[in-house]
């Protein structure tokens, strides 16, 4: 699949900072069973630029996060650190990859320790990563990473601790905790999920800032394709482990190519799209209650197009234009069917 | 609209009891639903939406306390009009499940994990309804059939089910002595976006065919725009706006419900400018004096301080049931994109502490 000469479009916002080539992971079940988490997933992440990852809830999107945040080691696949190979086996190696490679979790109720205040949770990583000597350069330095975050003035938070804060202030301390290090490349895994919807477009304005003032390389993790159409620069679609589709935000969204991506788009609720469709109580195909296919394309139980070859053979990704690709052998009528489903849906409109 | 509503919620507190002070979790809201309607009422966590639903059904515990309002529920079984608030506890059983149904928040731990999906509905019908073993073995084979799960699933228990399988079963046991009122807390927002929209479809059909009426609670405005016939927007323990669907998406009246709909990104047609909403939502320890939202407001001045939260009908709006609790800002102000409260650029988000 790495020969595939289908461009990033993120490329064109800065220099590669890591590349993952054919990560694989699998996890043993017990009796013989194995499950393939990750299976031969290649992207690269580039300075300055957001690279989204979308996938429903075991796709695997998760586990490409540790994965490359060096928590969970592949089981096939090589990652690279500014085009060096990464090896995490010393200790030496992984605090300085560490120090490169920062991570932001979902959930700020439960990743800031609730026994411990704001400069704690900023003072260890200043220390640790930057070596800062005297106590008035780490003061500065964590001052400076509030005010980074919008904690102003950055005195009034320093003696809090997490349970005094609110869910938006909670994961703006976990930005600048993650940002002590001064990365290159952060992993937001469902930054905003668990917070309001009111405050979630002032995060990802927030991430979108420190992008640039860091020139981070950024992979935005996700559920919600919506957002990833506005954050994003490449959007890269998971199934079953597998990446089905990628290109550039807008056009994926727009038209997408892959069926799996298409009932993505079609089913996220927008009222924009119908208001039709829900209330004449229109239904997708069933959803089959094994999930993924263990043979042949993994989305092939669910997927309209879906014949013999498809059963059998798990397709690579397929380009589609310069920036795009999609693993599916039926991409033609998949793009018929899209237009069909366009004029179908505008129609039922009243 | 021109019958009388199923559900009757009238001028109706909650707040909740702590050392110091009450926190004003739900105040002076009136809502009605109609038969055969969805009522879609959002807002954020915190805004009261759920203290609303669950104290309207009298199923809240101390430290919460309803301290005015009345709830009255008109169904086709019942004889007279009556008022939930004041009803003897063994009326109160028969009303609840038989009358106004509740699917909750989180199906994974609704269910109990050492039951199986049949013994569960079972024990539903049993307390509920008396009829013989037989036909209540029927009734909950047909359920689940019609909810779309298949018969074999019958024994299976709740880890060996999908979150979206599980979320059925909780409907197809609210649905169970086919309710006049179901209410819904947030029934998909653990799910996937495919999954959602299934069991959307579903809950919608089976309105259709069954003929109940939904009171829909959720934090996802864009999924009520699809889903909902009327939407009540609301904020820190009070009812800010409410009118059809179609109004709160095309006309919003309220300053609130024009930064929620400018706050999530749209996958369809084109790019639009998003704001958000600046700051949070105030603490309700605290007495508020007028509009709630004043703080994050862009359209505030001095009057809004003093200003009656009851809603006043939105004058130039289509829906003649549309209202907003602003008596200042109607669909025409602006060209409906939410205003930047001034000073934006150096806020801050104040803490209770």
């Amino acid at each position: 699949m790495s020969e595939l000469s289908v461009a990033s479009v993120a490329a064109g916002r800065g220099s590669l900072a890591m590349q993952a080539d054919s990560l694989c992971k699998d996890y043993r079940l017990g009796h013989g069973q194995v499950l393939h988490a990750v299976r031969d997933v290649s992207f690269s992440l580039y300075r300055g630029a957001v690279v989204a990852l979308v996938g429903e809830s075991g796709s695997g999107k998760s586990t490409v996060a540790k994965l490359l945040a060096g928590q969970e080691h592949p089981t096939s696949g090589t990652i690279c650190l500014d085009g060096e190979p990464v090896d995490l086996r010393s200790r030496r190696s992984f605090r300085r990859y560490k120090s490169e490679v920062q991570m932001v979790f979902q959930d700020p109720f439960a990743s800031l320790n609730p026994v411990h205040t704001v400069r704690h949770h900023l003072d260890r990583p200043v220390r640790l990563h930057q070596h800062a000597r005297s106590r008035a350069d780490v003061t500065a330095e964590v001052s400076d990473l509030l005010e980074r975050v919008h904690l102003m003035p950055a005195e009034q938070y320093l003696g809090k601790y997490p349970h005094e804060l609110s869910g938006g202030q909670r994961q703006r301390v976990s930005f600048a905790r993650a940002l002590a290090a001064r990365p290159t490349v952060l992993l937001a895994d469902e930054p905003v999920s668990m917070l309001d919807v009111s405050i979630r477009l002032e995060m990802l304005a927030l991430l979108d800032e420190l992008r640039r003032d860091f020139r981070l390389a950024l992979l935005y993790i996700t559920h919600d394709i919506a957002s990833a159409r506005y954050f994003a620069d490449e959007v890269l679609v998971m199934y079953a482990g597998e990446i089905v589709e990628r290109g550039p935000a807008e056009e994926l969204t727009q038209q997408p190519a892959h069926p799996y991506t298409q009932l993505l788009v079609a089913s996220a609720p927008d009222p924009d799209n119908l208001g039709s469709t829900l209330r004449a109580g229109a239904k997708h195909n069933v959803r089959p209650g094994a999930g993924a296919a263990a043979h042949g394309c993994p989305f092939s139980p669910r997927c309209p197009f879906a014949d013999d070859r498809c059963r059998a053979e798990d397709p690579e990704l397929q380009r589609v234009s310069d920036t795009r690709a999609a693993a599916c052998w039926h991409l033609d009528a998949a793009a018929a069917s899209r237009s069909g489903v366009a004029t179908a849906g505008r129609e039922s409109e009243v | 609209m021109t019958a009388e509503p199923v559900l009757d919620i009238r001028d109706f507190s909650v707040v909740y009891r702590t050392p110091g002070s009450d926190v004003r979790a739900v105040h002076e809201v009136n809502l009605a639903l109609h038969a055969g309607e969805i009522v879609g009422l959002v807002g954020e966590s915190g805004s009261g939406k759920s203290t609303l639903a669950y104290g309207a059904c009298r199923l809240l515990r101390a430290p919460a306390v309803i301290t005015s309002g009345s709830v009255t529920y008109r169904g086709r079984r019942a004889a007279s009009p009556t008022d939930i608030l004041r009803m003897r506890p063994d009326d109160l059983r028969r009303l609840r499940w038989r009358e106004i149904a509740i699917v909750f928040q989180s199906a994974m731990n609704a269910l109990n994990p050492v039951l199986n999906v049949r013994d569960q509905i079972l024990d539903a019908i049993d307390a509920h309804l008396r009829m013989p073993r037989q036909q209540a073995l029927d009734k909950v084979s047909s359920l689940l059939e019609l909810v779309g799960i298949p018969a074999a699933r019958l024994r299976s228990y709740p880890h060996e089910l999908s979150g979206g399988m599980r979320q059925r079963v909780m409907i197809a046991m609210a649905l169970a002595a086919d309710p006049e009122v179901v209410i819904m807390d947030e029934p998909t927002t653990a799910l996937d976006v495919v999954v959602q929209r299934d069991i959307l479809a579903q809950i919608v059909e089976l309105k259709e065919r069954l003929g109940f009426s939904i009171l829909f609670i959720t934090h996802d405005l864009s999924l009520l725009l699809e889903l909902a016939d009327r939407i009540a927007v609301m904020y820190a323990g009070q009812l800010m706006e409410v009118g059809a669907a179609g109004q709160i998406q095309h006309a919003p009246a309220h300053p609130y419900t024009r930064g929620l709909l400018h706050s999530f990104p749209s996958l369809h047609g084109r790019r639009r400018d998003l704001a958000g909403i600046p700051g949070t939502p105030p603490d309700l320890r605290r007495a508020l004096a007028g509009c709630p939202f004043l703080p994050r407001c862009g359209y505030g001045t001095q009057a809004c301080t003093g200003v009656d939260m009851k809603l006043g009908p939105v004058i130039t709006s289509a829906d003649p049931w549309h209202a907003t609790a602003c008596p200042f800002v109607q669909p025409e102000t602006d060209d409906l994109v939410p205003r930047a409260p001034a000073g934006a650029e150096e806020r801050q988000e104040v803490t209770g502490a």
